[in-house]
């Protein structure tokens, strides 16, 4: 028997919505809306007249090449980070699945790093991974160069990924593990008992099961490298976005563009972009991926 | 019964924020002064912010520092667009164009003729008020912590690597940087990709052009030509310098910047600002000797007068009326003589005007130990009278030029870039910037 909840007076619910649709409006729409103003006009910093230009912040933002660096850097951080979360996540979830001594531990221990500020986890390792002083001092002792983030971009760039991963690997995890507690006790001990190992399990029958939360996660993790929060502060704080733009990601490159460069017209050019590339990413992953998941 | 507590508690901090804190304080005008410096210096302006409350009973100054001097200006903007800004907010050298064309602000000689205070504008160095002043000399803001770019180096390590002169031109720095490599220093001279040394101050002393139309300050319309003067040979020199080793990149990213280098004995000169006078004598350890002087010339120059940094106070306009009187009276208290020697010694800023400066010579501060040296960023500042090189640079959106320029100079050492190349597409760059700038202000004329 199904239980509905009927409310007599029409305004009654829209009265309970209604702080949230107020919140949305100030926090949503409304910044949206300036953003879309400011897109097509030469926004004066302290504000004023501005005048229309249409499409020339747009041009302006398609014909700097730095621009172009700044959505490769930030698809393969995305990328990268993304498969690196997912992954990790998913072999410390079938470890902890299996539910030896220690596990309720672990599993609190997996999920710690998700509740750490990306600024601050950004700091941390900053003298972690040091190239000077850090964990790989010694190593570039024995071989100069080995590892320098300041020096080298691709390097600058592994760190970022490392900070991201480290960050956000346990909240896929709990994702996953909650996922994987749902998989039925009795396919998995019915595969051990026909002689299954634990990886041919996991592959054969976890996995598979666990399709629409890694496609939930494909989603999630995408988007959050692109325009997360933390994506921003882990690069604003360890590499400034260099070294020579080469860890700059286009969240980066907007923020750094209308509060440093006091370009409120093309910050707002490039956050319409990377809103659209946002849609077109979601929706390929929707229209091609999805097709590939089986859900119950 | 319970929704009673619940209403009265509610009534009571609706009551609060309505009526404000409480009568105690009710009679003092409050008002805000924002301000970019930190750490030890941002406790110094605590310190000053006291003492004018301490002073007098009519207006309490509440003083809030914003980390750094961009985020102020951001911080700034955001608040005037919300109609929130503080009285008076501290924006940095890079900002003055942007705070000029805002339209935003009370004019430093207006706020002070209108609350009845005669101030002599012709006491302010004219190095440092031309940073700050309209083309015909009207001061905008207050210059309030100003400074220069210094040479340090440290005589300890000199006098064993058998130096016996004071580096005062690059070739002499350069040969000073072979003998202390020989006597086994590993950083004879560190550097990090800040411009302001390198480029601004470098092209001032040596009289080049930063950009055409007397730097900016004959019209928005200026473009940029660092690629083109003698700041490219001195960009070609320090690349050689860093591939013989004798110059070592010192940045944060790396680890470590010039001035702990400096301190910790790791690099032996550097170039940085005179503000760092205080902390550099406060961390070396004690008995090391080290020397300060102007920044080395290329022999056979004609040196001339360095560029001013720092930064300067703006009134904002949009405040209530009494708050303008507070302002006027903390301004006033700032430049009285014995608190500008007070800063001067606090800081390592100097003093800027001439009154202020012959005070602290008649009384013996520059002879003192600690603060021997300091007078010589005067004597930088007011080597020769300003050409249209060393008045200042009037460049709207400089921030972005000056990353712009770093950038460059983080490829040209790190990763081995062409000088020229890199150097050109930075000016490229920031000439777009400024054409942006110029067309957001299209049709405003600078004053």
């Amino acid at each position: 028997m199904e239980k509905r909840a009927v409310f007599k007076n029409w305004w009654l619910p829209i009265l309970f919505a209604l702080p949230q649709i107020l919140l949305i409006l100030l926090f949503f729409y409304w910044p949206a809306i300036a953003v879309m103003k400011w897109a097509f006009t030469l926004e004066p910093p302290f504000g004023g007249i501005a005048e229309f230009v249409g499409l020339t912040n747009f041009e302006e933002v398609f014909a700097d090449p730095f621009y172009w660096n700044s959505v490769a850097v930030s698809l393969i951080f995305a990328l990268c980070g993304t498969c690196f979360t997912i992954l990790v996540g998913l072999v410390l979830a079938i470890a902890v699945d299996r539910r030896l001594p220690g596990s309720g531990l672990f599993r609190f221990l997996y999920i710690l790093p998700y509740a750490i500020a990306g600024p601050a986890a950004g700091m941390a390792f900053r003298f972690i991974l040091s190239p000077e002083r850090g964990l790989m001092a010694s190593l570039n002792a024995a071989f100069p160069d080995f590892w320098n983030p300041a020096k080298y971009g691709a390097h600058a760039l592994i760190l970022v990924i490392i900070i991201f991963a480290w960050k956000w690997t346990g909240y896929t995890f709990i994702f996953l593990l909650a996922g994987l507690q749902s998989v039925p006790r009795s396919l998995t001990e019915a595969a051990a008992m026909d002689g299954a190992g634990p990886i041919r399990r996991a592959i054969d029958i976890q996995v598979p099961l666990l399709a629409p939360t890694l496609f939930f996660l494909l989603v999630i993790m995408m988007t959050e490298g692109f325009v997360g929060s933390d994506t921003f502060g882990i690069v604003h704080s360890t590499t400034g976005g260099g070294p020579n733009h080469g860890t700059e990601v286009m969240v980066f490159r907007i923020v750094d563009e209308a509060f440093k460069g006091l370009n409120y017209s093309g910050a707002s050019a490039q956050s319409i972009v990377l809103i659209g590339l946002i849609m077109i990413f979601t929706f390929i992953q929707f229209r091609f991926i999805e097709k590939r998941v089986h859900y119950k | 019964m319970r929704l009673t507590v619940l209403q009265s508690a509610l009534a009571s901090v609706l009551a609060a924020t309505v009526f404000g804190a409480g009568p105690a304080h009710a009679e003092k005008t409050k008002f805000e002064f924002w301000y970019g410096l930190s750490g030890d210096l941002g406790e110094r302006v605590q310190d000053a912010c006291r003492k004018f409350n301490d002073m007098q009973a009519d207006y309490e100054i509440i003083c809030t520092s914003q980390n750094s001097y961009d985020t102020t200006l951001q911080n700034t903007i955001a608040a005037y667009r919300a109609r929130k800004q503080p009285a008076i907010t501290q924006i940095y050298d890079a900002g003055t164009l942007d705070m000029m064309l805002s339209g935003a602000f009370v004019p430093a000689k207006k706020l002070m003729a209108d609350n009845g205070y005669t101030i002599d504008w012709t006491n302010y160095f004219g190095g440092i008020a031309n940073y700050y002043a309209t083309a015909a000399g009207e001061l905008n803001s207050f210059p309030f912590n100003s400074s220069t770019a210094m040479f340090y180096y440290n005589a300890d390590a000199f006098q064993k690597a058998g130096i016996d002169f004071k580096p005062e031109t690059w070739e002499e720095v350069e040969e000073a940087a072979r003998k202390l490599k020989t006597a086994g220093f590993d950083c004879p001279l560190g550097f990090n990709f800040d411009t302001w040394q390198m480029m601004e101050q470098f092209s001032a002393i040596h009289n080049q052009p930063i950009a055409t139309k007397g730097n900016g300050y004959q019209g928005l319309d200026a473009e940029l030509v660092f690629n083109k003067t003698k700041f490219v040979d001195h960009v070609k020199f320090f690349k050689k310098m860093v591939d013989e080793k004798l110059f070592v990149v010192k940045t944060k990213q790396l680890g470590m910047d010039i001035v702990p280098a400096f301190t910790s004995q790791t690099c032996q000169m550097i170039q940085t600002s005179i503000a760092d006078h205080g902390t550099i004598g406060k961390t070396l350890p004690e008995g090391v000797k080290w020397e300060v002087a102007m920044l080395p010339v290329w022999k056979g120059t004609q040196r001339q007068n360095s560029l001013v940094g720092g930064a300067s106070l703006w009134v904002m306009d949009g405040r209530p009326e009494g708050e303008y009187k507070g302002a006027a009276a903390f301004l006033n208290f700032l430049a009285t003589p014995d608190m500008a020697q007070w800063w001067s010694t606090v800081t390592g800023y100097i003093p800027v005007t001439k009154t202020g400066f012959e005070a602290m010579k008649a009384n013996g501060f520059y002879d003192k130990a600690p603060y021997k040296g300091r007078e010589l960023a005067i004597a930088s500042l007011t080597y020769t009278p300003t050409s249209q090189n060393t008045r200042g640079i009037r460049l709207g959106g400089f921030t972005q030029v000056r990353k712009e320029v770093s950038t460059a100079l983080e490829a040209i050492f790190m990763q081995n870039a062409d000088v020229q190349a890199e150097l050109d597409q930075a000016a490229d760059r920031s000439n777009a910037v400024l054409r942006r700038f110029e067309k957001t202000y299209a049709g405003q004329k600078l004053n």
